[in-house]
């Protein structure tokens, strides 16, 4: 049984200690980030049609210097990545700790609403910051400096109220999910801090230079970068699917030999990855190999932990019938596999002189991003939202189903429009004629890909439309009559 | 299965302390030895800070997230090499504040765009870049020649960017202003401005004080022309 106890489920787990006094939860701080979670999923989306039409049309940008696609596509990606997947790791995070641990949350309701509404200020900071003329000119990092400080200062904070309740817990184990949060909570504190060395211009001014410069600053960007995805968009939000998965199933995670070889090995070569965003460039070339031959061999923890989560499924399958949240957990593993697979293989280096620089690598950052990441979060938020406001249920499966199939056709157009958008790129860019001269000029590339943008909008469209039914469905079930508990 | 495990999940710090350990390993092998070995950045004859105006321009670059669809990278392939020029060299970027290799071509590749068209172009191409080329997905940029070019905090500036290692003098600070009005305007003498930044691309302005797209066209124009590939080897230009 010890061998188990990380990864029995909670509630089997508690069984043997009902005799224990009851911990109240504090849940008002999960409500508002699921709140603040499909708001800025909503505005993330809608942003990123928007840029995705000013790449069909450029006169969408109508010569205003704050819709031009080079201020907006931080604020796309800040909002999808920091604003809804904050939000929704941040929440799901709370939530877990409090009853893996049975604890309420460490340093008082106070300081966890501090968080809340702290990194919901750095949010609309950075937002506002880029759309006037503020940014640190490197992707995933644009912030400036003071905006930066506020996010350390919140986030400090944050790893405080979830460590220290894992300090106050009265189960003798902590739960897997807490292992995946806490590498998270702690990796992007060493990581923001690392790449955001710079110094201000003037204390008043919105501008700084990065202490690095070139060859270091690359490096150390895609270090950040890469990890970002690795311990942001991967390690926390596989904390959710080591709660949420079987919580909704009703069984023990498949295998705790494998969650512990998942987790020690994931975080160890996840760091390693980053180069692989520099093969051909000047960065010496022991530092690509070594990126290369880490992004190979992290395939395998990413299929382990794959396979940890379909596997606890054995024996309520049935569930994928009844339960659409469950659906679109489970879809979410299915794409993690997939991203993860291709991930690798585009890290290789004769693949990526291919890949580098084209729309490819834009399908696989969203393969990952709505696929998993946000197939993963409406998984949970539709767990939660009925749990959380006390209803008996879902105001509608069917209106839950289509959202996942709209959604996942969304998905459908944008990866596949991007993997052949992406490889006609890189093949045209590289192609000869007979007698010896590149075939195309650049130009020629841009014109050839305008249908498949013109897919690729479409395919937003979609997962937007999707995400707004699954907000009508949300504010049915917490209001309507129907779902109220007798 | 895992007694080690078993101890390490039942107490937050070692578990917290492992994680730190785990994940600070790959970074530090990989980072750290690109400060401590030499042949990491070489240093290659005709590299040099840039002008006060260009270094504005790239600010501006910056500011506008130029970078999300120009990468400033050649890699060392040869259809690259042929379209674009002589792959980049690590020295090309040692007084990046920050680097701006990219990541994407939404449009082509700018790392030795200095030079390849006239300034006469860029200013017709930033205006509206459709007029020049029907097909091209860039927004318009004509509110930066709406936009003066601001010019009191320009010595803070170089100023900061001496504290993070670029070798400006207090000769080039103390006339940072004069070189930004010199290279905006075509009709002055250029002499001092060459001297300390050879090479520097004067942009013809419009006459009054420098607009934001006279400094990024300048800046433009400096982009990979200050090492010249013409009649050297790559182990000739090694100072």
């Amino acid at each position: 049984m010890s061998d188990l106890a990380a990864t029995a489920v909670p509630a089997f787990a508690g069984a043997a200690a009902h005799s224990r006094a009851e911990v109240t939860y504090n849940e008002a701080i999960v409500k508002k980030c699921v709140i603040a979670a499909m708001f800025w999923a909503i505005i993330a989306f809608t942003v990123g049609v928007y840029i995705a039409t000013e790449l069909c049309w450029p006169q969408f940008s109508f010569g205003l210097s704050f819709l031009n696609f080079g201020r907006l596509r931080p604020v796309h990606t800040s909002a999808a990545i920091f604003a809804f997947g904050g939000s929704a790791l941040i929440g799901t995070s709370f939530y877990v700790v409090q009853r893996t641990c049975r604890a309420r949350l460490f340093g008082g309701d106070a300081l966890a609403s501090f968080v809340f509404w702290g990194y919901q200020l750095f949010i609309v900071m950075a937002a506002l910051s880029y759309v006037l003329g503020y940014s640190r000119g490197q992707e995933y990092a644009e912030p400036e400096w003071h905006i930066t400080s506020w996010l350390v200062l919140v986030w400090v904070c944050y790893a405080v109220v979830f460590i220290g309740t894992l300090f106050k817990r009265q189960e003798p184990h902590i739960y897997v999910a807490n292992w995946f949060y806490v590498a998270f909570i702690v990796t992007i504190a060493v990581l923001v801090l690392g790449n955001n060395l710079e110094v201000p211009v003037t204390v008043f001014g919105g501008k700084s230079y990065t202490v690095m410069a070139g060859v270091q600053n690359a490096m150390i960007q895609w270090w950040y970068g890469h990890n970002a995805v690795g311990f942001f968009l991967t390690a926390g939000f596989l904390g959710m699917i080591y709660y949420f998965i079987p919580k909704a199933a009703n069984r023990p995670v498949y295998s705790y030999r494998l969650s512990v070889v998942h987790f020690w090995s994931l975080i160890f070569l996840y760091i390693w990855a980053g180069p692989h965003h520099l093969h051909y460039t000047a960065l010496p070339g022991w530092t690509q190999t070594l990126g290369m031959a880490f992004s190979i061999m992290l395939w395998m923890p990413s299929w382990g932990g794959m396979i940890n989560g379909i596997m606890t499924l054995s024996g309520a399958w049935d569930k994928l019938r009844t339960d659409p949240g469950l659906r679109f957990s489970v879809t979410a593993v299915g794409f993690y596999g997939m991203s993860t697979f291709e991930g690798p293989v585009m890290s290789v280096r004769e693949v990526n002189a291919l890949a580098h620089y084209t729309d490819w690598v834009i399908g696989h950052v969203h393969s990952g991003a709505l696929g998993w990441v946000a197939f993963i979060s409406f998984g949970a938020i539709y767990y939660l939202v009925p749990v959380l406001w006390n209803r008996t249920g879902l105001y509608s499966t069917r209106l839950a189903a289509w959202h996942y199939w709209i959604a996942t056709l969304g998905i459908v157009f944008y990866i596949t429009s991007m993997w052949v958008a992406g490889i006609m790129q890189g093949l045209m860019w590289r192609a000869y004629d007979s007698y010896g001269f590149l075939q195309y000029s650049f130009v020629e590339s841009v014109v050839a890909v305008h249908p498949y943008y013109v897919i690729r909008m479409m395919g937003g469209l979609l997962f937007l439309t999707g995400a707004i039914i699954m907000a009508y469905n949300l504010i049915r079930t917490v209001c309507s009559p129907t779902t109220a508990r007798a | 299965m895992f007694p080690k495990q078993d101890f390490i999940e039942r107490n937050a710090v070692l578990l917290l302390v492992f994680t730190l350990l785990t994940i600070a390993i790959g970074g530090i092998v990989e980072i750290v030895p690109l400060f401590t070995i030499e042949t990491t950045v070489e240093h290659v004859k005709g590299v040099r800070p840039y002008s006060p105006l260009e270094q504005r321009g790239r600010d501006i670059y910056i500011r506008e997230g130029c970078y999300l669809c120009h990468s400033q990278q050649i890699r060392a392939l040869r259809d690259e090499v042929e379209r674009y020029g002589h792959y980049s060299l690590a020295a090309e970027s040692m007084y990046d504040h920050p680097f701006q290799w990219g990541s994407k071509r939404i449009g082509p590749e700018l790392a030795r765009v200095g030079g390849k068209y006239s300034n006469e172009w860029h200013y017709a191409h930033l205006r509206n870049p459709q007029a020049l080329v029907p097909e091209s997905l860039m927004p318009r940029y004509a509110f930066l020649a709406d936009t003066p070019l601001r010019e009191d905090d320009i010595q803070d500036r170089m100023r900061t960017l001496r504290i993070v290692g670029v070798p400006y003098t207090d000769e080039d600070i103390a006339n940072a202003k004069a070189d930004m009005e010199t290279q905006a305007s075509p009709a002055a003498d250029g002499a001092a401005l060459l001297k300390r930044y050879p090479k520097a691309n004067t942009v013809p302005g419009d006459g009054k004080r420098p607009t934001e797209m006279d400094a990024l066209i300048a800046y433009l124009q400096v982009l990979g022309t200050m090492v010249d590939f013409a009649d050297t080897s790559t182990e000739q230009l090694q100072q």
